[in-house]
C-alpha cells in the first residue's frame, strides 16, 4: 500500500520546483512589481504606499509620452516592415527556387545574432558622415545626405530599418512554413480553371495563411514592446532620450535616475500591454487545441 | 506561341532571382561592410569607400578588440567578457535543458489533475515582458548574496527559460504513443525507467533544438547582463555595447566592427553548423499549444 502511493507522487515531485520556481518568478515577481509601482521608492525600495502618485506622474512626463510616441512608430514599422517583407520573400522562395535552403540559410541569419551586434553594425552603416552617406558621394551623388541617427525626428526610423533586417528573414521563414503546409491539390484546381498564378495566391493562398499571420503578428508585436538592446546599442536612447521607448525608459528610470517606483508603474504599463495582445491569442490557441482532441 | 510563352516563363524566372539576389545582398551587405571595416585602418576607412576591399589583411583592430580596446575605464578588450559569457552560458543551457526535459515529461506523460492549467499559466512566461522581474530579481539576487555574479546570471536564466524549454519539452513528448507507454509499465517500469530508458533515447532532436534556442537567447542577452551584473561578470554583450558606445576622443570603427563579429561569431557558427534546429526552435516558438 505503501509503494505505489510514494510512486504516484514521484511526477508530482519532480515538476514542483520547476512549477513553483516559474510562478514565483512570473507571478510572484509580477505582484511584486506592482506592489513597488505604488511606494515612494527612489533609489532604494521601500514600501511606503502612495497608491496611483507613480502612475499619475508617469503618465505626465513628457518623457514617457515620447516613448509611447516612439514604440508606436517601430511597433508599426518593425512589424509592419518585417511581414510584408517576411511574406514576400517566402512567396518567391517557394517559386521551386534553386539552391532554396542556402538563400533561406542567408535570409535568416541575422535572427542568431545578438540585437547588440545588429545595433553596432548598423550604428556603423548609417553612421551620419561615414556610412552609407559617404558611399553615395564616393559613387557621384555629392548631395546626398543622410543624418537620420542623429536627428531626433528621424532617428528612430533608423532604429526600424535595423529592426526589420533583424527579424524579416524571421517571419520569411514561418511563412514558408505555413506555405509548405497548404494543400497542393487546390492550387493545381485553381491552375486548371486557368487562374493566373498572382491571382491564385491573392484569393487563395494569402487568405489560408490567416493563422500564421496572426501568430507572426503576435510573436513580432511582443517583441516589439520589449525591444531594448537594439536601441541602447544603436541610438542609446538618444539623442537626448528623442529615441527612448517604454523598455529604456523602464531600465533609465529603475537603475540609472533612481526613481524605481516610476520605473516599476512603466514595467506594469508594458505587462498590461503584453497581456492585452497575447492573453486573447494563448487563450485561443488552448482551446482550439483542447476541441481537436 | 510555344516560344513566346517560354520567353515570358524564362523572363518571370530571370526576375524572380534577381528579386531574390537583391533580398540576399540586403541581408548580407551589412556583414560584408562589418567584415571590410574591421580589416582596414583608420586612415584607410577615410580614405576608401564602404564597401571596398580592404588593401591588406590588418587583423590589427581584431587583436585591439579581442585584448585591448577600452570599454570605459577597463582596457583590456572583450576577451574577459567573453569568457565571463562562456561560464555564463554553457551552465545556464546545460540546466535549463534538463530541467525543461524533466517538466515537459511530468507535464505530457505524467498529467495530474490541475497539470493542464499549470502548464497554461507557465505559458505567459513565454511573451511576459522582463522588465517586470528586473526590480524584485535584483532584490533577491541580493538576499541570496549571488547579486552582481555570473552565478546570479545563470540563476535568473535558468527561470527565464524554463516557460520555454518546458513548452519545446512537453509538445514533443505529447507525440509519444500512449501504448508505448502502458506497455512500459505493464511490464513495472517506473517514472524514472520509464524516462531513461524510453524516453531520453528519443530526445535528441528537441534536446538539439533546445541547447541551440538556449544558447542564442541566453548569449545573446542583454539586459538581464546590464541590469545583474558586476564589474567582473558583465557578458560579452553588454561589452560590446560599452566598446562601442564609449565617449573616447577617436572612434575606432574598425575595432567596432572587430568587436561586433566576435560577439556575434558563436551564435552565427552554431546557426551555420545546426540551422535546422535553430529554425525549427524559433518555428516552434511561434506555434503553441
Amino acid at each position: 500500500m505503501q509503494k505505489p502511493r510514494l510512486e504516484a507522487l514521484i511526477p508530482k515531485l519532480v515538476v514542483a520546483p520547476g512549477l513553483l520556481l516559474g510562478f514565483a518568478f512570473i507571478y510572484g515577481f509580477m505582484i511584486w512589481n506592482g506592489v513597488l509601482s505604488v511606494t515612494a521608492s527612489r533609489m532604494l525600495p521601500n514600501y511606503e504606499l502612495v497608491g496611483w502618485a507613480q502612475y499619475a506622474k508617469l503618465w505626465e512626463m513628457d518623457r514617457w509620452w515620447v516613448a509611447l510616441k516612439n514604440l508606436a512608430i517601430f511597433g508599426v514599422g518593425y512589424v509592419g516592415g518585417a511581414m510584408a517583407l517576411g511574406v514576400c520573400l517566402a512567396v518567391l522562395l517557394d517559386q521551386k527556387v534553386r539552391a532554396e535552403g542556402f538563400i533561406r540559410t542567408v535570409y535568416l541569419y541575422p535572427m542568431a545574432l545578438s540585437f547588440v551586434v545588429t545595433g553596432t553594425a548598423w550604428k556603423w552603416l548609417l553612421n551620419p558622415s561615414m556610412g552609407l552617406e559617404k558611399l553615395m558621394h564616393d559613387w557621384g551623388w555629392q548631395s546626398f545626405s543622410f543624418g537620420w541617427l542623429v536627428d531626433g525626428e528621424m532617428a528612430i526610423y533608423c532604429v526600424v530599418i535595423a529592426g526589420i533586417w533583424q527579424s524579416a528573414g524571421f517571419a520569411m521563414a514561418l511563412f514558408l512554413a505555413g506555405l509548405r503546409g497548404i494543400d497542393d491539390s487546390i492550387i493545381k484546381a485553381a491552375q486548371i480553371d486557368g487562374a493566373s498564378l498572382p491571382r491564385i495566391y491573392w484569393r487563395i493562398v494569402l487568405p489560408a495563411l490567416r493563422p500564421v499571420f496572426f501568430s507572426t503578428l503576435m510573436v513580432l508585436s511582443h517583441l516589439a514592446i520589449k525591444s531594448f538592446d537594439l536601441i541602447m546599442a544603436l541610438t542609446s536612447g538618444g539623442p537626448g532620450y528623442a529615441t527612448d521607448v517604454p523598455a529604456t525608459f523602464m531600465y533609465a528610470m529603475s537603475f540609472t535616475r533612481g526613481q524605481i517606483g516610476l520605473g516599476a508603474a512603466s514595467a506594469t504599463m508594458m505587462l498590461a500591454t503584453v497581456a492585452a495582445l497575447v492573453v486573447p491569442y494563448l487563450y485561443s490557441e488552448l482551446r482550439s487545441k483542447h476541441h481537436e482532441h | 506561341m510555344s516560344t513566346k510563352f517560354l520567353s515570358i516563363h524564362m523572363l518571370s524566372r530571370a526576375l524572380l532571382y534577381a528579386v531574390l539576389l537583391i533580398g540576399a545582398l540586403f541581408f548580407l551587405a551589412p556583414l560584408y561592410v562589418m567584415v571590410v571595416t574591421s580589416l582596414k585602418d583608420a586612415e584607410e576607412i577615410r580614405q576608401t569607400s564602404l564597401v571596398s576591399l580592404p588593401h591588406a589583411w590588418n587583423f590589427e583592430a581584431w587583436s585591439l578588440a579581442w585584448d585591448s580596446a577600452c570599454t570605459g575605464a577597463q582596457c583590456s578588450g572583450l576577451k574577459p567578457f567573453f569568457w565571463n559569457s562562456a561560464w555564463m552560458t554553457i551552465p545556464a543551457v546545460l540546466l535549463s535543458c534538463l530541467w525543461g526535459a524533466l517538466n515537459g515529461y511530468v507535464l505530457s506523460l505524467w498529467k495530474f489533475r490541475g497539470s493542464e492549467t499549470l502548464f497554461a499559466f507557465l505559458l505567459f512566461g513565454v511573451f511576459m515582458p522582463f522588465q517586470v522581474v528586473l526590480l524584485p530579481m535584483s532584490q533577491v539576487l541580493g538576499w541570496l548574496g549571488i547579486s552582481s555574479s555570473i552565478g546570479g546570471l545563470i540563476l535568473v536564466h535558468l527561470l527565464a527559460g524554463l516557460p520555454s524549454t518546458t513548452l519545446f519539452f512537453r509538445n514533443y513528448y505529447a507525440a509519444v504513443p500512449k501504448d508505448l507507454l502502458n506497455a512500459a509499465r505493464m511490464d513495472g517500469a517506473g517514472f524514472w525507467m520509464i524516462f531513461f530508458r524510453i524516453i531520453v533515447p528519443m530526445s535528441t532532436p528537441i534536446v538539439m533544438v533546445t541547447l541551440i534556442w538556449q544558447f542564442t537567447q541566453i548569449w545573446n542577452d542583454f539586459l538581464f547582463g546590464v541590469a545583474f551584473s558586476g564589474a567582473d561578470s558583465k557578458p560579452i554583450t553588454v561589452g560590446l555595447n560599452n566598446l562601442a558606445n564609449t565617449t573616447s576622443s577617436v572612434k575606432a570603427y574598425n575595432v567596432d566592427m572587430a568587436a561586433a563579429l566576435i560577439a556575434g561569431l558563436p551564435t552565427m557558427l552554431v546557426y551555420v553548423v545546426a540551422g535546422r534546429y535553430f529554425v525549427r526552435g524559433l518555428t516552434a516558438g511561434a506555434v503553441k499549444g
